[in-house]
C-alpha cells in the first residue's frame, strides 16, 4: 500500500507516494526526482544522505519517509539561486573540497547546519560538524579549509 | 517486501500492538529500525510509532529525572540540567545521529553501541515499561539480562541527579571525534566521609550487553579514591568481563585496555 507524504522541499511544496517503510532518502530521489542527497551505507554511518529537516540535520536514508510529512526538507539542490552558487559550494570549488565528488552533497549540508547556527565557527567546531560525513578520498583538509573560507565569505557579504 | 506503518496517538496503543504480533518494531528515531529495512531484515515487517508528547520529554523533578524513551541525544546535550550526561550524549555518533538517535532505542543498541546505556547503568536508572495497557517498573540491568526476549515498549528511563563530580564517563575509540567504542566505562562514586559509598561502575563493549563491573565495586566500596583504593580497583578491572572480538578490537585487547582507561576514570587524567 502506497502512503501520501506532503513536504516543502527546499521552499517548494512536494507530494509523493511512498511504499510502507521507505526511508525519505527513496521518497527524495525516486519520488521528488531531486539526486543531489546519495546513497552509500543505508546504514546511517556515512553521511552522503545527510540533508535538513526544519533546519537540524538528519540522515535520510534513516528517516523514515513519512514522518517528515508537514516539515521542511532541505537538500544540497537547494542551495544554489538561480544561477548563483551558495558561499558554500563557491567555497568547496575555490578550496578544491571535492574529488570524487561523492561525500560533498552531505559534507555541504552537515556545513549548512553548522553555519546556520554558528556564523563563524573554529576549525574544531567545523571537524565535529563534520564528524558524521566520510571522505573516503580522505580530502579532508580541504573541506575543513572550505568551510571556514564560507564562513568568511558569509561574514564579509 | 513492503513494511506495514502503524502510528498512534498513545504509547499504550502502541504498546499493545507491539504485543499482540511478534513481527513488528518499534521505531523510535530510527537509526535501528530504519538500517535494518535497507539491509532487507525480514524478521520483521510491521513497524509501529507513537507521537505521544510525553515519549520525547525530559523532566528533573528535584532528584528525580526521568527522561522519554523519545528523548534525542541531541535534546540532552541542550538540557541545562543535565551537564553530567552532556559528555555521554556527545560520545553517541556525529551530529546526525544524535538530533535522531532516542535514549530508548539506545538500551537496545547491539555491542559495542550503546554508549549512553552504559551511563544510565551506572546510574542505577529504572525503565517504565509499557506493556498492552499495563505498566511496570524495571530495573536497566534486569532489563538487559533478558532483552532478546523483550516485548514490551520502554516509555521512559529516571534515575537519581548524582552529586557533582560523583559521575564520570570515558569512551575509548579509535577514530575522533566520531567512532564506535572499543570499550566505555561510566562510574558513580558517591563520596561520604571521605570514603565510597554505593560505588557502581559499567562497561560498554566488554561482554554482549553494557554490564555492571561488580569486582571494581566491591574493590572500591569503603575506599578513598587514593593510589591504595584506585590500585585495588584496576587489579580487579577485567574480572566477569566477556568482550568480544570485532573489527574495533580483540577480546584480549580489550581485557588489557579496560585496566588502563579504568586508572585514567579513576583518576581524572586524560
Amino acid at each position: 500500500m502506497k502512503t501520501p507524504v506532503q513536504f516543502k522541499h527546499n521552499g517548494s511544496d512536494v507530494a509523493v507516494f511512498v511504499d510502507g517503510g521507505a526511508s525519505l532518502l527513496v521518497a527524495l530521489r525516486d519520488g521528488v526526482g531531486d539526486t543531489s542527497p546519495k546513497f552509500g551505507c543505508g546504514q546511517g554511518t556515512c553521511g552522503v544522505c545527510t540533508v535538513l529537516i526544519d533546519g537540524e540535520v538528519h540522515l535520510a536514508c534513516i528517516t523514515l519517509a513519512e514522518t517528515v510529512a508537514g516539515r521542511a526538507v532541505e537538500t544540497a539542490d537547494g542551495l544554489k539561486s538561480g544561477a548563483s552558487l551558495h558561499p558554500i559550494q563557491t567555497a568547496f570549488m575555490e578550496n578544491f573540497a571535492a574529488q570524487c565528488g561523492f561525500c560533498t552533497p552531505g559534507m555541504m549540508m552537515a556545513a549548512k547546519a553548522l553555519l546556520d547556527r554558528n556564523p563563524s565557527p573554529t576549525r574544531a567546531d567545523v571537524i565535529d560538524a563534520i564528524s558524521g560525513n566520510i571522505c573516503r578520498c580522505t580530502g579532508y583538509e580541504p573541506i575543513i579549509n572550505a568551510v571556514l573560507a564560507a564562513a568568511g565569505n558569509r561574514q564579509r557579504a | 517486501m513492503p513494511i506495514t506503518v502503524k502510528t498512534f496517538a498513545t504509547l499504550s496503543e502502541a504498546a499493545s500492538a507491539l504485543q499482540a504480533d511478534r513481527t513488528t518494531r518499534f521505531l523510535a528515531g530510527g537509526t535501528l529500525v530504519m538500517r535494518a529495512i535497507n539491509e532487507g531484515d525480514v524478521s520483521f515487517s510491521t513497524v509501529v510509532r507513537a507521537t505521544d508528547r510525553a515519549f520525547g520529554e525530559i523532566r528533573p523533578a528535584g532528584a528525580r529525572i526521568t527522561l522519554g524513551a523519545g528523548v534525542t541525544m541531541a535534546q540532552v546535550m541542550a538540557h541545562g540540567e543535565l551537564t553530567f550526561l552532556h559528555p555521554v550524549a556527545r560520545a553517541v555518533g556525529g551530529p546526525a545521529i544524535r538530533n535522531m538517535a532516542t535514549v530508548g532505542g539506545n538500551l537496545f543498541a547491539p555491542s559495542p553501541y550503546g554508549d549512553f546505556t552504559v551511563a544510565l547503568l551506572a546510574l542505577d536508572a529504572t525503565l517504565a515499561m509499557q506493556g498492552g495497557y499495563s505498566g511496570r517498573e524495571t530495573p536497566l540491568e534486569e532489563f538487559l539480562s533478558s532483552r532478546e526476549r523483550n516485548t514490551s515498549l520502554v516509555a521512559s528511563v529516571t534515575f537519581n541527579r548524582p552529586s557533582p563530580d560523583a559521575f564520570r564517563f570515558r569512551k575509548v575509540s579509535r577514530v575522533k571525534p566520531k567512532g564506535i567504542s572499543v570499550l566505555s566505562i561510566a562510574a558513580h562514586l558517591p563520596i561520604n566521609g571521605g570514603r565510597i559509598a554505593g560505588a557502581r561502575v559499567a562497561y560498554g563493549a566488554m561482554a554482549s550487553t553494557p554490564m555492571r563491573a561488580k569486582s571494581v565495586e566491591r574493590a572500591l566500596e569503603g575506599r578513598a579514591l587514593d593510589e591504595s583504593g584506585v590500585a585495588a580497583a584496576v587489579a580487579a578491572a577485567a574480572e566477569g568481563t566477556n568482550p568480544p572480538t570485532d573489527a574495533l578490537a580483540s577480546a584480549w585487547y580489550r581485557r588489557e585496555m579496560v585496566a588502563v582507561h579504568l586508572r585514567r576514570l579513576l583518576k581524572g587524567t586524560p
